[in-house]
């Protein structure tokens, strides 16, 4: 896979990393703004650990991961 | 039937998205369109367009291989029937996948991947020549047009039960997006989708057994609030209640569940459907193809944590029961295939109702993306290219691949309606397959195992497959009595007779090719090297440690397998 030069598992901790962010914001938006139709289980507050748990995750491959500049 | 079904999914909306749900829904289209024209500048042959440019890595190709069947047939099918028939259906993931897929691995990835074929039906050229080749991908593009109609009418169901969008705009926006990304990039686009696609599948759907089991206060929990709410029925046990037809709602026997299930279907479907076995053939080299296919089968005993245990939860947790596909349509009736839906909208708020709704998105647009890139291939090697123009330059191959793509988007569109005559999505899933993939099994194994099978006994014990199949189900379809002769059972389900008829089909198909054998004149062996076991030299995989073999991996999930049988006996 080396001629791509960004790897596949890159994109995937983009994509997490972003999902991670708006998740865990809007789990924490419920804190203080709670819904006015809320789901089963609402008091876990899921959002916010699955959240924290993508955000996480998201960053390891990111940085794990990031397309290396190559030497000239 | 459709101006009705388009009412009740007009009334259906259940749950508004919240602009951060719309966000992550966008934003997954944005990326999986810039995927896919990033790629394209990496497929310029056909080798690349098709193949991937076989340089994939043993990671990418299980992952890739499992997401491809990790479609919305298998989120939304497999928990619908678990309702319907409770944790039976998880014998789906076990026996009906784990020893087919480890078999794959072991035993005929070599012949696969040495006489680098471009398809199956492609090796059924080399093994037996133009007429088996031929009745196979005729039968194979038939097949993958049917199965994407299965993905469209997921999407249909996600979006009337949850969303309440218009339906046929949100179908036409991700069936394009698949077609513009498979046209781009071929494979390589939608095997790095697919990977992407089950990250996104498994993170979606993990929050519905994770919450749904804290409200139910664990297994046990879940296990008595089915039990009150279905007195006298059994949904919780894989084995102990198959010892007659009568003992599980499914209303099969363990032999059916061993012979048609384990056998006939999975070995089918794992071993000789290309959609899934075109992913391990992508891999770099034999050794990574082999390993790919083994992390594939632990990746899929793990699949029912997100497909059957949502399944149960819904028999637990809902405060209404679901009724068959045929007998929904009505307000306020849902029907078995939305159980998963409507579990993701009972658990998930905003944010995680977007994730979850992509995460079904993307279901689809794997299943979709694996059927097309695998009809793709198969037409222009198996047909376009023998049967149309022979000879062309590669690049109008590629082009004619590219164009194909969205064709064959665009027909699949049309077969989209016809699983409303079936009682749950699974149910015709399976038909398909037992039409279509039973019957290459054997002929394809027979091929691989003994050399004295003639091309004669290939083409005609496949044709004899497929008529049979067919047969028996026109037969109860004509007389529903027929159903104790076929599934032994008149209590059989459809899933039953699907698994019975999936059985006769495969002993049709072994009985012809083999007396067809013996009358007819085999190949020389010198035409089956690198084609039959005991004529083919695999190269030694290299000195590796034990922990880095397949063999040892294959080993350690077959043990996984055991014990999860036993577990849930």
């Amino acid at each position: 896979m080396e001629k791509h030069s960004i790897s596949i598992w890159f994109f995937i901790g983009s994509l997490l990393t972003m999902y991670g962010i708006l998740i865990l914001g809007s789990g924490i938006y419920g804190l203080f703004v709670p819904a006015s139709n809320p789901v089963a289980m609402s008091r876990l507050h899921i959002g916010i650990w699955w959240g924290a748990g993508m955000l996480l995750l998201g960053l390891v491959y990111v940085v794990r991961f990031r397309p290396k500049r190559k030497n000239m | 039937m459709l101006a009705a079904a388009w009412v009740s999914q007009e009334a259906a909306t259940r749950l508004a998205l919240n602009p951060v749900d719309l966000i992550i829904i966008v934003l997954y289209f944005v990326l999986v369109l810039g995927l896919g024209l990033y790629l394209k500048r990496f497929t310029h042959t056909g080798e690349e367009f098709f193949m991937a440019g076989r340089e994939m890595t043993a990671w990418i190709a299980g992952l890739s291989f499992i997401s491809a069947n990790l479609g919305s047939l298998e989120m939304m099918g497999y928990a619908a029937a678990t309702y319907q028939y409770g944790i039976i259906v998880a014998h789906a993931y076990w026996i009906a996948a784990i020893p087919a897929i480890l078999f794959l691995a072991l035993v005929m990835l070599p012949f696969y991947y040495i006489c680098q074929t471009h398809s199956v039906p492609g090796y059924l050229k080399l093994r037996y020549g133009e007429g088996a080749r031929s009745l196979s991908a005729v039968s194979f593009a038939v097949m993958t047009i049917l199965m994407s109609g299965i993905n469209m009418y997921s999407m249909a169901i996600i979006l009337k039960v949850i969303l309440g969008w218009n339906i046929h705009f949100s179908i036409w926006v991700s069936s394009l997006t698949v077609a513009l990304y498979v046209m781009a990039g071929g494979l390589l686009s939608a095997i790095f989708n697919e990977v992407l696609q089950f990250f996104l599948i498994w993170i979606g759907c993990l929050v519905i057994p994770v919450v749904g089991l804290i409200e139910t206060g664990g297994w046990t929990g879940m296990v008595h609030r089915i039990q009150a709410n279905f007195p006298g029925q059994d949904f919780i046990h894989m084995w102990s209640t198959t010892g007659s037809f009568t003992g599980n709602p499914m209303g099969v026997h363990w032999t059916g569940i061993v012979f048609g299930w384990g056998l006939a279907i999975s070995f089918g479907y794992w071993t000789t459907d290309f959609l899934v076995v075109q992913r391990v053939m992508a891999a770099k080299d034999l050794r990574s193809a082999q390993l790919g296919t083994v992390i594939g089968a632990f990746l899929k005993m793990m699949v029912p944590f997100i497909v059957i245990l949502p399944g149960l939860l819904a028999l637990a947790v809902l405060p209404f029961h679901l009724v068959p596909e045929n007998q929904g349509g009505l307000p306020n009736v849902h029907t078995y295939n939305e159980a998963l839906p409507l579990m993701l909208a009972r658990y998930c708020g905003p944010g995680l109702l977007g994730l979850g709704v992509t995460a079904l998105v993307a279901g689809f647009m794997s299943g979709m993306a694996g059927n097309v890139t695998a009809f793709t291939t198969v037409w222009t090697y198996d047909i376009y290219k023998p049967f149309i123009r022979k000879e062309a330059a590669d690049s109008h191959y590629v082009s004619m691949g590219r164009w194909c793509s969205l064709i064959g988007v665009f027909v699949s569109i049309g077969t989209a309606y016809l699983v409303m005559n079936f009682s749950s999505i699974i149910v015709y899933a399976q038909a398909v397959f037992v039409f279509f993939i039973v019957p290459m099994f054997g002929t394809v194994i027979l091929g691989m195992l003994w050399k004295r099978t003639t091309p004669a006994a290939g083409f005609w014990g496949l044709l004899a497959g497929i008529l049979t199949s067919f047969a028996l189900w026109a037969w109860v379809k004509i007389d529903p009595s027929a159903l104790r002769h076929v599934a032994f059972s008149e209590h059989a389900k459809d899933m039953a007779e699907n698994i019975y008829r999936a059985m006769w089909t495969l002993i049709i198909n072994v009985v012809v090719t083999v007396v067809v054998s013996l009358f007819t004149k085999p190949k020389p062996e010198s035409e089956l090297k690198g084609l039959v076991y005991g004529l083919t030299e695999v190269a030694p995989e290299g000195h590796f440690p034990f922990f880095r073999r397949p063999i040892t991996w294959a080993a350690a999930v077959a043990v996984g397998f055991v014990l999860l049988n036993i577990i849930f006996w």
